[in-house]
């Protein structure tokens, strides 16, 4: 490996853009901006030379230097580069550069605009991080760090009551993950006694059933973890939420880059997954499955553009993690790569929508956009038909490429593979639902009337994210991936799995674009309320899950909250400290009366003393 | 003789150390340094009768002579009023009543209940005047 | 025939009368007179001990108390002149306080 220090300096260009940010230029705005940019711009210029100079490096390469050694226990600060962490590279760097872009024209006239940056360029940091790491350890430190950049920036707009709420559950949710992510960690490190990926590998590989039976519960336990960040269900409930923030964020962290680590994890610590007599996958298949036909269901009946999207993200991420799950992580981070473009340009069509419209986020109020609003309209549609999977844009290789998997793969479930097409269909439904009622059609409002197209600094981003959204395809990026899990981790190509996959996916497309046609085209309002009824009300309610948790988890952490509060105000506060306090004053008082002054009382006392002292002591 | 002698100075002494404290008639500190006086002076008497014929004197010397005139200026200095000499209060009646009474019981049940020691009497002692030859340790035979 | 205890008893009686005057009495002038007496009721013991034990330890103690005495009723009472000029006062109960 060539340039051994290039990569730290991709890691710590933005975290130095965040530290000055925050230390230095807070008040000059288009200062913070410009470091931020330019340290995200050099992380990913740094980041191609890296990678022009060493190739993909399929076989690993690690550069690591000692940062804790506590008894036997040796964590590194070491980078991971290999070609799972090079191109995720790549895409953080990338996308999230073009994301930073477009937020100068986004948040031009904020206060905060500054302190956005300066979160970004944090998060940035955090999320190389956790590309990067070659230890859980690490892996969990920078994980966390993620979680606390997304909730500043969820929270971005924390005057708002519902923009602080969300930044703390999505925090709290993933707090939850995160628990049985530690817990995970901490059952590997006692079993196997070393954290680090590579040893860890090595150890696996030499003996696989050295887990034994801890092998399920292991492999479980590391999986909350993606649960929690990558909004799996049941833990899902975060991420539609975390919309409440800016609409760059929700781009770059709630669909392209940040809710995508949990995969990454996933993938990264595959070895330790795919274990015999482990049924970890199976799980993580169906919950996968499970969270993607969900959220392809909710979606179907959500009004907010940007909680399509989320529900859309969701829906999207179940389809990774059901790819990991039935044995085949090179098709889910392909279909990770391939949909943090073109999620990433979705969201950013919609928040170039909801800055021409100023801030009105409700499809029905818009309408008749595709000619006002050209450029976006144009990315849109490409993304759209990525995450579709419309031949040849890029959606339809990697989509391809995970329901291949669930034919072929090593733990391949027909089950899944129906339930992914069934996803499919849901999806070009309600994305086409999306762009019928956003963009065809008369329009709604007097807001949409009069909407323009964005400035150039909004709309080049979305240019520039259509590009790979379009053509990510030929890129051959899940050979790159399947290079890191020894060429088997990705399906087949040209077999049978894919022949059908490919036809069924085209089949999907085409229903859900037929249905979305007869249903959406010039509709004036939803017609689907009218036709399902109670079930339509369900979906568009998230199925009551928000209101479940809040009846059973909030109450009872309520009623648990409300007992400690007591326990503290009564028994601690006023038994306990209150208590001795209260004593020692009570004495103090008492023997205050002694305190007269009066020379007699004391001779009286003292007398009393000294003769009970010797009638003691005589007696 | 001596007998008689010993309780007519220790009665005298306690006869004006009350007064000295507790005067029915007067308040007027004049009175009680003037029965002070007379108190020491018994004490003198009463060290003549333990032969220490020069703390008697010294006790005459520096009591009734330096410390009471001492005293004696320092009322005169004071002037004190004549409202400032009221009667003894119930409160302090009552508590050195209490105070002192206690503490001579305790006093006087220690020395009543160390029982007489046989032959330590001053009649026994007569003619053996405690001399350095006994701080020393030196039999007084010598 | 007079023995130590007799001494003793007078000693202790002495003692608490001067106790009694300390505790009983608020002018400042008469406490101070009390202690004298309480002084002297131990100078009493001391002698008589000294006596019937054949030991000058005794006496030799009484000098000291007496010395002590006469340098404390010096001192004490320029004290006592010094508060009543401040305060206008020898009586106890009006001296309750530290602050002048």
């Amino acid at each position: 490996m060539k340039l051994p220090l290039l990569p730290w300096l991709i890691l710590f260009l933005p975290l130095l853009a965040a530290a000055a940010g925050m230390l230095w230029t807070l008040r000059s705005p288009a200062r913070t901006a410009r470091l931020s940019v330019g340290a995200i711009a050099g992380s990913f210029l740094l980041s191609v030379v890296f990678i022009a100079v060493n190739g993909w490096l399929p076989a690993g390469a690690e550069s690591a230097v000692t940062w804790l050694a506590v008894g036997d226990l040796s964590v590194d600060l070491g980078l991971q580069l290999d070609s799972l962490s090079l191109p995720m590279l790549l895409v953080v760097t990338g996308v999230g550069g073009v994301i930073h872009v477009y937020s100068l024209g986004y948040l031009r006239d904020d206060p905060g605009f500054a302190r956005y940056f300066a979160c970004l360029s944090l998060f940035t940091f955090a999320m190389l991080g956790v590309v990067l790491a070659n230890n859980f350890l690490m892996l969990f430190v920078f994980w966390e760090l993620v979680g606390v950049s997304s909730y500043l920036l969820i929270g971005f707009w924390f005057g708002r009551p519902a923009a602080a709420d969300a930044g703390k559950k999505a925090f709290l949710t993933n707090r939850v993950g995160d628990f049985g992510f530690l817990l995970g960690i901490l059952l590997v490190w006692s079993t196997l006694g070393t954290l680090d990926f590579g040893e860890l590998r090595k150890i696996i590989s030499v003996r696989p059933d050295v887990l034994g039976g801890a092998a399920t519960l292991a492999g479980l336990l590391i999986f909350c973890g993606a649960v929690g960040k990558s909004a799996q269900f049941p833990l899902h409930v975060w991420l539609p939420d975390a919309m409440e923030g800016p609409t760059p964020v929700s781009a770059l962290i709630h669909a392209a880059t940040m809710v995508a680590a949990g995969v990454y994890m996933l993938c990264r610590v595959f070895f330790l997954l795919d274990l015999p007599g482990s049924h970890a996958l199976d799980i993580i298949g169906w919950i996968g499955g499970i969270t993607a036909l969900f959220a392809a269901v909710v979606a179907l009946q959500q009004n907010d553009i940007k909680r399509i999207l989320a529900y859309s993200t969701l829906s999207q991420l179940g389809y990774m993690v059901m790819a990991v799950g039935v044995g085949g992580p090179a098709t889910g981070m392909y279909h990770l790569t391939t949909h943090a473009f073109f999620k990433a340009l979705l969201f950013l069509g919609a928040g170039s929508v909801i800055h021409a419209l100023h801030h009105q986020q409700n499809i029905w109020k818009m309408g008749g956009l595709s000619w006002r609003m050209p450029v976006t309209f144009l990315t849109f549609l490409v993304a759209t038909l990525a995450l579709c999977g419309v031949p040849p844009f890029s959606g339809f290789f990697s989509k391809d490429a995970v329901l291949a998997a669930t034919l072929t793969g090593n733990h391949a479930n027909y089950l899944l593979f129906g339930l992914g097409v069934a996803v499919a269909v849901l999806t070009t439904l309600y994305m086409f639902r999306l762009v019928f009622v956003v963009f065809l059609g008369s329009t709604r409002s007097a807001h949409a009337n009069a909407a323009q197209e964005s400035p150039r600094i909004m709309t080049w981003p979305l240019a520039l994210l259509a590009l790979p959204s379009a053509l990510a395809g030929f890129w051959a990026i899940d050979g790159i991936y399947a290079g890191a899990f020894g060429g088997e981790g990705g399906a087949g190509h040209g077999g049978w799995g894919h022949t059908i996959a490919m036809l069924a996916s085209l089949a999907a497309v085409i229903g859900g674009f037929v249905l979305a046609w007869r249903l959406y085209r010039d509709a004036m309002d939803d017609p689907l309320p009218a036709k399902l009824g109670g079930l339509a009300e369900a979906m568009r309610d998230r199925f009551y899950l928000d209101e479940v948790y809040q009846g059973t988890v909030i109450r009872f952490q309520d009623a648990c909250a409300g007992f400690a509060d007591l326990f503290d105000r009564w028994i601690i506060a006023g038994v306990a400290v209150r208590g001795v306090h209260g004593t020692t004053e009570f004495v103090g008082r008492a023997l205050r009366l002694a305190q007269t002054g009066n020379l007699r009382t004391y001779a009286f006392l003292t007398v009393l003393g000294l003769a009970l002292i010797l009638y003691l002591a005589l007696g | 003789m001596e007998s008689l002698l010993f309780y007519l100075f220790s009665g005298l002494a306690l006869l004006c150390g009350l007064l000295v404290v507790a005067n029915p008639f007067s308040r007027n500190p004049v009175t009680s340094a003037m029965f002070l006086v007379l108190s020491i002076v018994s004490l003198a008497g009463l060290f003549v009768l333990l032969h220490a014929f020069f703390l008697a004197a010294v006790q005459i010397l520096v009591y009734a002579g330096a410390v009471m005139v001492l005293f004696l200026f320092v009322i005169m200095l004071l002037d004190l009023d004549e409202h400032q000499r009221r009667k003894l209060s119930r409160f302090g009646l009552v508590t050195g009543i209490l105070g002192a009474g206690a503490f001579a019981m305790i006093l006087l049940g220690a020395v009543v209940g160390s029982g007489t020691r046989e032959g330590l009497t001053t009649s026994t002692l007569e003619g053996r005047t405690a001399g350095p030859s006994a701080v020393l340790g030196i039999p007084a035979a010598l | 025939m007079i023995g130590l205890e007799h001494y003793l008893t007078v000693s202790a009686l002495l003692f608490c009368l001067g106790l009694f005057g300390v505790i009983a009495r608020r002018n400042l002038l008469v406490i101070y007179m009390s202690l004298e007496l309480m002084l002297n009721a131990a100078n009493l013991a001391l002698v008589a001990f000294s006596r019937f034990n054949q030991d000058l330890n005794g006496q030799v103690m009484v000098f000291f108390v007496i010395t002590v005495a006469a340098a404390e009723v010096a001192v004490g009472l320029a004290l006592i002149v010094a508060l009543y000029r401040r305060r206008q006062s020898a009586n106890v109960e009006h001296l309750t306080t530290l602050k002048l």
